[in-house]
């Protein structure tokens, strides 16, 4: 069991959850909005004595992520944070789940209520390869990060970096720590100083209440 | 899995609360001595820490696994308990034992009343299921364990798992409870209370004075008909039988033409010769006695809740309409505002209540996972 149970130097992590995992302090309790088969708690239960939890609604991933000893409930992001008490968690994670939530400002006030930060990371769609499909192909556009057609995408909202930072101000909630970044096919990626809302795919936002 | 068995294995007996100092049960009555029927399986680690209780369903008994001499069916739960098995007796200290008010070695009325020599009858006290767990904590303590790694269990097992941890909320690491509730829904008592009257209006139940001659056999495989059908679900009863008939044709009589009977009546059959009708009607009613009153933030289950380091894993099934998931989820919701270390599953079957007893691959990984995390890597 301890093999299975006790690896990681994060590189089996999606890039951006080893950019969340970067940011999370050790020992805090981390609750993990669709946290499909519980890489990122495993990784920061592993490595940084992360007491977590995860919630997602597929059933496979679920009892996946039990058979890795990790806690899930299985549910709707949609519907279970209000059952929490106020400030259960240290972080909420949403990542690549924002843009699949039917209302994303209850579930971000949820989430701030819930913890004390929120970490929400989601593909830019406005990067400049989109912008050139969307207006050289005809077609909506279909990249690394947004790889669904319209008919079969989970991705009901799109949005940009500079989207999300003008929703700060609606919401509001502040935004205390960002970045920018290209992945690349090897699992590696580079981060984007440089005009990150038109030359980066990704961005990872770090938030609290205001 | 069969050569994955425990082997061999033999029901031993456990007696405490010898006289003068009886048990004293929620109903307020003392009762001893107290003897409960039980198995173990698998070894206690040195520093005891790897016992696993199991608790057994309504009509279960203390036989989870391996053979008995002589029986070629192993015990009800073979398929996740054993070496190597999800319950893997080569890491745990397997433990469990007959419920007290049933008749599966365990005293209840179709025991010895020691005071009079004669069987106890409806002289035997009802019993609850908080009752069922201290004696159980008795015999955990006689075999030397003080703390559990976990507790587990499905439906009245599942309860008794919850009851457990309301009671001794700092004995264990694990709760793992399987398609259970914290307090029986009217609909659970009122089928219960179907299946007593059958007994009780059998003409040879005699007020449970049965023993010396014909017992109240129609009775009671009426009412382990009625549980049979809410252990089932419309759509397991669909795939098992459909409306397949008995026979080419109807036979226009009240024999039963159809699968479905034939199952009820042979089930129904099975049972009154491995059960006894007293018994029955008191597992059912501690059954329908039990409630957490968890939804009260003063109760004491509550309490012991929001006290305990435990962690909980709960599973329910998708066509369990006797334990159905929101009867799970309560549980859920109220761990999660406790802020517990709480998980849940909703596993998808067809097989309703009975799902859990079932083999199914993903309550397979769920057990094993949920244990292996808190043996710890």
């Amino acid at each position: 069991m301890a093999a299975e149970h006790c690896d990681g130097d994060g590189h089996e992590l999606r890039f951006d959850l080893r950019v969340v995992a970067s940011w999370i302090d050790p020992g805090s309790r981390v609750l993990d909005l669709g946290c499909a088969d519980g890489k990122l708690l495993r990784f920061l239960r592993d490595t940084k004595e992360v007491k977590g939890l995860g919630i997602e609604h597929d059933e496979d991933e679920v009892v996946s992520c039990i058979s890795q000893g990790l806690s899930v409930i299985h549910g709707d992001i949609n519907k279970e944070l209000p059952g929490f008490p106020d400030n259960a968690f240290d972080y909420v994670v949403v990542s690549q789940t924002l843009q699949q939530a039917y209302e994303p400002t209850a579930l971000l006030q949820q989430m701030l209520r819930v913890g004390r930060r929120g970490i929400v990371s989601f593909p830019n769609f406005c990067c400049l390869p989109i912008r050139l499909q969307m207006a050289f192909s005809g077609h909506v556009p279909v990249t690394p990060e947004l790889p669904y057609q319209w008919y079969n995408t989970p991705n009901i909202r799109v949005l940009s970096l500079e989207d999300f930072r003008a929703y700060s101000r609606a919401v509001p909630f502040s935004i205390i720590r960002s970045l920018a970044v290209n992945p690349s096919g090897d699992g590696s990626m580079r981060e984007v100083r440089f005009w990150p809302n038109l030359l980066a795919s990704y961005g990872i936002f770090m938030i609290r209440d205001r | 899995m069969a050569d994955h068995s425990v082997g061999a294995v033999r029901t031993q007996s456990f007696t405490f609360a010898h006289p003068p100092h009886p048990m004293v049960l929620d109903s307020g009555v003392g009762l001893g001595p107290v003897s409960l029927a039980y198995e173990t399986y698998g070894a206690l680690n040195a520093d005891k820490s790897n016992a696993v209780l199991i608790c057994h369903a309504l009509t279960g008994d203390a036989h989870v696994a391996g053979y008995h001499d002589g029986d070629d069916k192993p015990g009800w739960w073979e398929h996740y308990v054993g070496p190597g098995k999800p319950i893997d007796t080569d890491r745990y200290f397997v433990i469990c034992s007959n419920v007290i008010g049933s008749c599966m070695g365990s005293c209840g009325p179709s025991s010895i009343n020691p005071a009079t020599g004669r069987y106890w009858g409806l002289d035997f006290p009802l019993v609850t299921i908080p009752d069922m767990v201290r004696a159980q904590r008795e015999l955990v303590r006689y075999l030397g364990v003080e703390h559990l790694l976990a507790v587990t269990g499905g439906s009245l097992g599942g309860m008794q798992t919850l009851q457990w941890v309301a009671a001794y909320p700092e004995m264990m690491d694990g709760v793992l409870a399987l398609a259970t509730t914290s307090r029986h829904s009217p609909q659970a008592i009122a089928f219960n209370e179907v299946a007593r009257q059958s007994i009780m209006s059998d003409p040879n139940w005699k007020n449970g004075d049965y023993y010396d001659g014909l017992r109240p056999d129609l009775g009671l495989a009426v009412a382990r008909m009625i549980g049979h059908i809410t252990y089932l679900s419309d759509e397991s009863m669909h795939v098992k039988f459909g409306r397949e008939l008995r026979g080419s044709s109807f036979a226009f009589n009240f024999e039963g033409d159809f699968q479905v009977e034939s199952y009820l009546h042979h089930q129904g059959k099975k049972f009154v010769e491995r059960f006894d009708a007293n018994a029955f009607l008191y597992v059912t009613k501690a059954g329908d006695y039990f409630d957490l009153d968890l939804g009260n933030p003063d109760s004491p289950a509550r309490r012991a809740l929001a006290g305990t380091g435990a962690r909980f894993q709960l599973v329910s099934f998708t066509s369990d309409w006797l334990y159905p998931t929101y009867q799970s989820r309560q549980i859920v919701d109220v761990l999660k505002t406790l802020g517990r270390d709480v998980s849940f599953c909703e596993i998808t079957a067809p097989w309703g209540h009975d799902a859990f007893l079932l083999p199914d691959e993903r309550l397979e990984v769920v057990i094993r996972g949920f244990l292996g995390g808190l043996h710890g890597c």
